[in-house]
């Protein structure tokens, strides 16, 4: 098999907690707790949970957009958190980034023109006379007229915004694409424009993603791996067909029976989840989704389950959990 | 009952429960019409809306943003910003009570007594600076007139009846101390603590995650039912109407372009965009598509409308008449209605 595109090993990202007299640091916020994962190239991982969760302090740490605590990034062979500043300007070519809120991303000063314009100048791309060229084919692919270059962000709807970002973050032909939550605000008959848009450009460019988002529904659809992540660790990943016809983990489980389904007719299940994601300032002990596990054992609170793979004779090597049923 | 005491005595449960086979409308609006002054000059953000709410019926009201959901809604408490906006036509029935004309201090007392309303995003619906204790217990006084501690007796006894854990404590904490579904929660117990006969929850759980979201609907549905209130729920979730409606009305550019019973609505869909809509809804499939069903183009600007079906330019079964003429909302067979020259 080929080398992953992207490596992640143990990735932990802390924020500290300060208080007391001298306000130094009483805790940490174990946002993103020692998450490995790898990402194929031309494949795209989902990565699911709520919020609070970590999934997109994960994202922005991958990308160093966010300071790392301890964890190794590899990110089309190169170690990406040992990079200097300018070989990481460097680095950012290949790795990019599709914010949720496409209102807030686009700054509205700038036309198009200027925005997705802007890496090619940085990246000193091409000639400088064939950039615009270049910027109208970018907004093309994503399913936009040239009309709209001269316009600024105001003059559209979110999906369009939303395409607006993903031109950018296409203009330099990135080889990875973390994309967070990039349909969650979109109307429905939007967010299945965008989600399209974004397969073809995979299939077109072969670009890997990384997929964030708290929508089960939406993952499946765009996803080959899903890993679902609670408390700021993975408790789950598989690939996506794996993942829906055969949850392991109750916290998935629990997942996707919370989905609402558009069929009237369907007898209800019960809400088996209660209560809420605990706090950073009082962890529980043992597993972190103990408290609220409906199948929860004593010894689940008394030590954490590591992520390992279930049972290899019913499913693949690749289905992992984190979980002391299995 | 919920409210111990009362300023305004009012029918309680035994009758309503027996009036269900003969239901009268709790609300009934018609022909509304709520206009914007906008830089674009005047839009017409409701389009001649009518529409019923059964006594203990719970009513879906979906579409995408800027069809005029929330408009509705908060048209129906008189809550429209004015200016830039008015009521500009139309009548609206709440209970007896014409709200269209009813001035703003007489509408202080009917927000609460008998219609209330939950808003998308709880943070923002709370005061930040006083407990939650404080302000459930200026809205009971409002109402009733009662004692402080009287009030908040009755507070922590709608904490409890919304399922808050330890709602002694709880009282007296800020809104930032809650997490999400505890603060929707919260806001649930204030819209219920004068027992309205009109629940809008206007995108109760969009805010929230989806495990959060489950229970806090159970809630919802759980109290409409006991307390034989109407409901109205305002969301873009097909899913969530499909669980806790009984009737649904689909909108589309601030008019109503489809009503019907919800299994009839959902197994039969007349209007195209209403199929569209349930087709483009990401669920979970067996087998994954390669490429998931859309809505072509995008929702027309109200300041700038297309002449005749306001779906036309985005409709797959679209013909030259649909671009002349408008079509009217005329009933289905089937009991519901649609607003639709071709409908499927």
């Amino acid at each position: 098999m080929e080398e992953p595109l992207v490596q992640v090993k143990n990735l932990k990202t802390h924020y500290p907690i300060k208080g007391g007299l001298l306000n130094r640091p009483i805790g940490a916020v174990k946002a993103v707790n020692g998450v490995s994962l790898d990402i194929q190239a031309g494949q795209t991982f989902g990565l699911v949970g709520e919020s609070g969760c970590g999934k997109s302090t994960f994202g922005r740490s991958i990308l160093r957009l966010q300071h790392v605590t301890s964890g190794e990034v590899q990110i089309n062979g190169k170690d990406i958190l040992s990079l200097d500043r300018q070989e990481l300007v460097k680095a950012r070519a290949d790795m990019q980034i599709i914010f949720q809120d496409p209102y807030g991303s686009l700054n509205p000063r700038m036309t198009i023109r200027q925005i997705v314009r802007e890496p090619l100048d940085t990246h000193k791309i091409g000639e400088r006379a064939d950039r615009d060229a270049e910027v109208m084919r970018l907004l093309e692919i994503c399913g936009l007229r040239r009309s709209v270059a001269d316009r600024y962000p105001h003059e559209f709807s979110g999906g369009q915004r939303q395409r607006i970002g993903i031109a950018r973050a296409l203009a330099l032909k990135p080889k990875f694409i973390v994309a967070d939550e990039p349909v969650s605000a979109l109307d429905v008959s939007v967010q299945s424009q965008v989600l399209n848009l974004i397969s073809n450009l995979q299939k077109e460019f072969g670009i890997s993603f990384l997929f964030i988002s708290h929508d089960l529904a939406v993952v499946q659809h765009i996803s080959h791996e899903v890993g679902v992540m609670y408390f700021g660790e993975l408790v789950e990943r598989a690939p996506a067909e794996e993942l829906y016809a055969a949850p392991k983990h109750p916290y998935t489980q629990a997942l996707l029976k919370a989905i609402p389904q558009p069929d009237p007719g369907r007898e209800k299940e019960h809400v088996s989840l209660t209560g809420d994601i605990p706090s950073h300032n009082d962890p529980p002990k043992g597993c972190p989704f103990q408290p609220r596990c409906p199948v929860a054992k004593p010894e689940c609170a008394e030590s954490k389950p590591p992520l390992k793979p279930v049972d290899v004779e019913e499913t693949s090597s690749k289905h992992q959990v984190a979980c002391w049923l299995y | 009952m919920l409210c111990k005491t009362r300023s305004t005595p009012r029918k309680l449960a035994p009758e309503s429960i027996m009036s269900e086979s003969t239901s009268k409308p709790v609300l009934s609006i018609q022909d509304l019409v709520v206009e914007f002054k906008t830089e674009a000059g005047l839009i017409r953000a409701l389009d001649g809306v009518s529409f019923e709410v059964q006594e203990g019926e719970a009513l879906g009201i979906v579409g995408e943003s800027g069809c005029g959901k929330s408009v509705t809604a908060l048209s129906i408490l008189k809550l429209i910003p004015s200016p830039p906006g008015r009521i500009a036509g139309g009548s609206i029935e709440l209970d007896g009570v014409d709200v269209v004309s009813q001035p703003d201090a007489e509408m202080r007392k009917v927000r609460g007594s008998l219609a209330s309303m939950i808003f998308q995003e709880p943070m923002t619906a709370l005061n930040p600076v006083f407990t939650i204790g404080n302000q459930m217990v200026e809205i009971i006084r409002v109402h009733q007139k009662v004692s402080k501690a009287e009030a908040k007796k009755q507070a922590i006894e709608m904490l409890r009846t919304v399922n808050i854990e330890s709602p002694e404590q709880r009282i007296d904490q800020y809104p930032h101390e809650l997490s999400g579904g505890m603060r929707q929660r919260v806001m649930i117990a204030m819209a219920l603590s004068c027992s309205p006969k009109l629940l809008i929850a206007d995108e109760p759980t969009t805010a929230l995650d989806v495990t959060v979201q489950a229970q806090v609907m159970e809630e919802i549905s759980r109290l409409q039912r006991e307390m034989n209130m109407g409901l109205i729920l305002i969301t873009h979730d097909l899913g969530v109407i499909a669980e806790s409606c009984t009737r649904v009305v689909v909108m589309y550019c601030g008019k109503i372009i489809e009503m019907a019973e919800t299994e009839e609505l959902f197994r039969n869909p007349r209007h195209p965009y209403t199929r569209g809509l349930l087709d483009s809804i990401p669920r979970i499939r067996e087998k994954k598509l390669e490429t998931l069903p859309i809505i072509e183009g995008m929702v027309p600007d109200l300041a700038n409308l297309p002449k005749g079906c306001r779906f036309a330019d985005r409709c797959p079964k679209a013909e030259d008449h649909c671009r002349e003429n408008e079509p009217p909302l005329e009933d289905t067979e089937s009991g519901g209605k649609v607003a639709c020259f071709i409908p499927n």
